[in-house]
């Protein structure tokens, strides 16, 4: 059977399949060093306990998991598949474990609070290579460098891939080469101009070749091709592969304003980690698809560490020219945040300030910006995935748009978690997602290449 | 030999870069305690930079956790760069300034120096001990001092002894002092800091942040392993074990008036052969996994420093179990010669190698402990 794909749902489906005595080839588009898809910036999964585990406080339950994400996707998951996550996914400690994939316990080093998530120790890079050796050992051909971007197709049946190395053929095929992000083409097309202003976070090489073969071909697909997750992230990034670092965090501690220096929306609204996707959505709707987020000295202090230095002056009007702000709208802005700027029932407490009769308000952290320097960092949205992509059913069978499947191909991950997530997000769970529907395309592939193996046996 | 700038600019820097990396990502906080050192020291000033570096085990396994490594645009090789930083530490704070310069770290001119100082030390014994002396067979009580006089032996390793711990222990106060917190931890009262000693001691003995975190460490590759822990813990237990059997003997013979050389059966010489023969495997190891390892984490600069300090350390073991074997034969001059020649010689050095990163790692992880 074929895997093509490098990352969490590619690797689980190739584990289980050779372990069940498939032989089995994988194909990753990236090179030996970036194998791994977007796995490699991940850094925890979402999983259901009953009771406390070894790597995670308190239980979730299979409840509290599907609550989550109906909440989250606003009722839009597809139940059956969200059950076989809520069910399957408390498996997954175990199983990682099994394949010499370490998880971090609380104790092993300061943890944000998650009692519905298990972190890789060393983060997902050194889970990717866990899984890879796993596989290796297990005996997976595993072929670097080489993407697949169109099918042979005979029927309900997939019978080869056109792939860099030339056509492949095979019993069965798991698809799991993430979304279509990476592609700018593809960006453009449902974005317009503004796609040119966005940063990928992730790898460069989920372009979407098959996912769009497939829906040409007649797949059904999930989701909103209009649909990405963004993150509000320096807007100096690389182009691609940025991860976690890159994220601008301080939005809270001053202000947020356009390339005309005018302020959009409340910046102290939301403190929470939710912040940061809020922004990058907001951020798709600027003007360049940039904002800088002002800060003065103090605020500056007490931000969070940021990836690159901040854009640094002695006045407002210094910082507006070197930044690349309207200096005459900035100028503007800031006096009369300042004269509106409020202490709560306690001054000294900086989460209580905030603005009186401005427009937007600042509802918390609003102290006046006064303290020079001054400083500036450029933000931009960061694609982190896209919430499109392959209909399937909950053996993560390629669903056919006019009803009905793929007989030996099944799509795992990225390319399919939109059923799951057409809109919306939780932390760890595009790992979870990956990790559970590569297992149950693993083991469905290889049922159907016995089949055809049969089938070929008795004509 | 070559020399070592202290200040050589740009490796500061691109620790700090690299170590601000960390900061924000944060991925690695359960493979040891940098991570967690490092996001405390967030300004990382360049004495935090010394404490960081010579907190790290140089276990390797964050190199091939990094989602940032080389190929990656932002090049986080942190292993690298603290080996680096680490190098040119024992460097900055070392005493006197005028041997700095013998803290070579390709390792050319302590070996050699190491060599010149055998080779004098055993040539010195032959031409002044006489030849019926140094050929003839000696046994009983006193029998190595009929070769090597008691005073000569003992004065040779007290002077040398003593100037490399005055050395080390100046450098280490100076790294102490510049790694102080700028703000004195808060309730630290006397019994939280016996407990700061507990866990540093502990933590010392059992090389906890050379684990990555449980799975063990990138030793060759980057599939985890526990082999240079053990080996490296046959080294360190070895060599205190010499340390215990050098302690007792000189016990009895200053308390008991019982002059070397021991019955096979007593404490000096049971002590001291297990420790050499664990100083043995856990050089010949530590030799073996250098020849096999990924040069990628590792530091050119300071590579051939660890590797001719093993090769010292291995022979001094080996020649002390050869002494041992041998010292009822003709031989044993000559090899007492040798064995006496590789012990002065590592003491001589002692300031001035890769030795110091024990003291330094003690203080670091002491250091690290009362945060």
């Amino acid at each position: 059977m074929l895997v093509v794909g490098g990352g969490a749902a590619a690797l689980a489906a190739a584990i289980d399949a050779a372990a069940a005595g498939a032989a089995v080839r994988l194909l990753d588009a990236a090179p030996p060093a970036l194998l791994g898809g977007n796995t490699r910036h991940s850094r925890n999964f979402r999983y259901t306990h009953d009771a406390p585990t070894r790597w995670t406080p308190d239980a979730y339950t299979a409840e509290e998991l599907r609550a989550d994400l109906l909440r989250a996707s606003g009722g839009a998951a597809a139940p059956a598949l969200l059950s076989a996550l809520a069910q399957r996914s408390g498996e997954l400690p175990g199983w990682l474990g099994a394949q010499g994939v370490a998880l971090q316990r609380p104790a092993q080093g300061p943890l944000p609070y998650s009692r519905k998530t298990a972190f890789f120790l060393g983060g997902g890079t050194a889970a990717v290579r866990a899984l890879a050796d796993r596989a290796l050992a297990l005996g997976v051909e595993v072929t670097p460098s080489c993407g697949a971007h169109a099918l042979v197709r005979d029927g309900r049946r997939v019978t080869a891939a056109v792939t860099a190395l030339g056509t492949l053929s095979a019993g069965a095929f798991v698809l799991a080469c993430g979304g279509a992000h990476a592609d700018p083409v593809w960006l453009a097309r449902h974005w317009g101009q503004a796609a040119a202003g966005f940063v990928n976070r992730g790898t460069p090489h989920v372009r979407g070749e098959l996912l769009h073969w497939l829906l040409a071909a007649g797949a059904a697909s999930a989701g909103d091709p209009a649909g990405l997750y963004l993150v509000a992230v320096d807007g100096r990034s690389p182009a691609a592969d940025g991860g976690i670092v890159t994220r601008i965090r301080g939005m809270p501690l001053g202000l947020v304003v356009d390339r005309d220096g005018r302020r959009r929306h409340d910046e102290g609204a939301d403190t929470a980690s939710t912040r940061y996707s809020r922004w990058g959505q907001r951020l798709a709707a600027y003007p360049a698809q940039t904002a800088w987020l002002v800060l003065d000295a103090a605020g500056l202090r007490a931000a969070p560490a940021a990836l690159y230095p901040p854009i640094q002056a002695a006045s407002i009007d210094a910082l507006a020219a070197a930044a690349g702000i309207d200096a005459a709208g900035l100028a503007a802005t800031l006096p009369g945040y300042n004269a509106s700027a409020r202490p709560g029932t306690d001054p000294d407490a900086a989460a209580g300030w905030h603005t009186a009769g401005l427009d937007p308000p600042k509802s918390a952290h609003a102290r006046p910006l006064v303290e020079p320097p001054f400083a500036a960092y450029p933000m931009r949205p960061g694609v982190t995935f896209a919430h499109h992509g392959i209909a399937v059913d909950a053996r993560t069978r390629v669903a056919w748009a006019d009803g009905g499947h793929l007989d030996n191909t099944f799509a795992a991950g990225m390319i399919m978690a939109a059923n799951l997530i057409p809109r919306g997000y939780v932390s760890g769970l595009a790992v979870s997602i990956s990790l559970v529907f590569g297992r149950i395309a693993g083991k469905e592939a290889v049922q159907a290449a016995g089949r055809i193996g049969a089938d070929h046996g008795s004509h | 030999m070559g020399s070592v700038d202290p200040d050589k600019p740009g490796v500061a820097a691109e620790t700090r870069r690299q170590l601000a990396i960390c900061n924000i990502c944060n991925y690695c906080n359960g493979l040891c305690a940098v991570f967690g050192a490092a996001e405390r020291r967030h300004r990382l000033t360049d004495s935090d930079l010394d404490q960081l570096a010579n907190l790290c085990h140089h276990c390797r396994s964050c190199l091939y956790d990094c989602q940032y490594a080389p190929a990656h645009a932002f090049a986080v090789n942190l292993p690298r760069a603290l080996a680096r930083q680490r190098w040119q530490s024992y460097a900055r704070y070392a005493w006197p300034r005028a041997l700095v310069g013998a803290l070579d770290g390709s390792g050319l001119g302590p070996g050699l120096l190491a060599a010149a100082v055998v080779l004098a030390f055993t040539l010195a014994v032959v031409l002044a001990v006489p030849a019926a002396t140094l050929f003839g067979v000696h046994t009983g009580p006193g029998a190595f001092y009929r070769v090597v006089p008691f005073g000569v032996m003992s004065a040779g390793a007290m002077l040398s002894l003593g100037f490399a711990l005055l050395a080390i222990g100046i450098g280490v106060r100076r790294f102490w002092q510049a790694t102080a917190p700028a703000q004195r931890a808060v309730g630290q009262g006397g019994r939280g800091t016996a407990a700061a000693v507990g866990r540093a001691v502990l933590d010392l003995l059992t090389l906890k942040n050379q684990s990555g975190g449980g799975p063990g460490c990138a030793d060759r590759d980057h599939r985890p392993s526990r082999l240079r822990r053990r080996f490296h813990h046959a080294l360190f237990y070895g060599f205190l074990l010499c340390l215990a059997a050098t302690t007792v003997a000189a016990g009895r013979h200053h308390l008991l008036g019982q002059p070397a050389p021991y019955p096979l059966l007593s404490a000096p010489v049971l002590l001291g052969t297990a420790g050499g023969i664990g100083m043995v495997i856990g050089c010949l190891g530590l030799l073996w996994l250098r020849r096999r390892e990924d040069p990628a984490p590792t530091d050119p600069a300071s590579r051939g420093a660890d590797v001719a300090l093993t090769w010292l350390l291995l022979a001094v073991a080996a020649t002390g179990l050869a002494l041992l074997a041998l010292r009822g034969t003709a031989a044993m001059g000559l090899l007492l010669a040798v064995h006496l020649g590789t012990v002065l010689a590592l003491f001589v050095l002692l300031p001035y190698t890769k030795m110091v990163h024990g003291a330094y790692r003690a203080a670091a992880l002491l250091r690290d402990a009362l945060q």
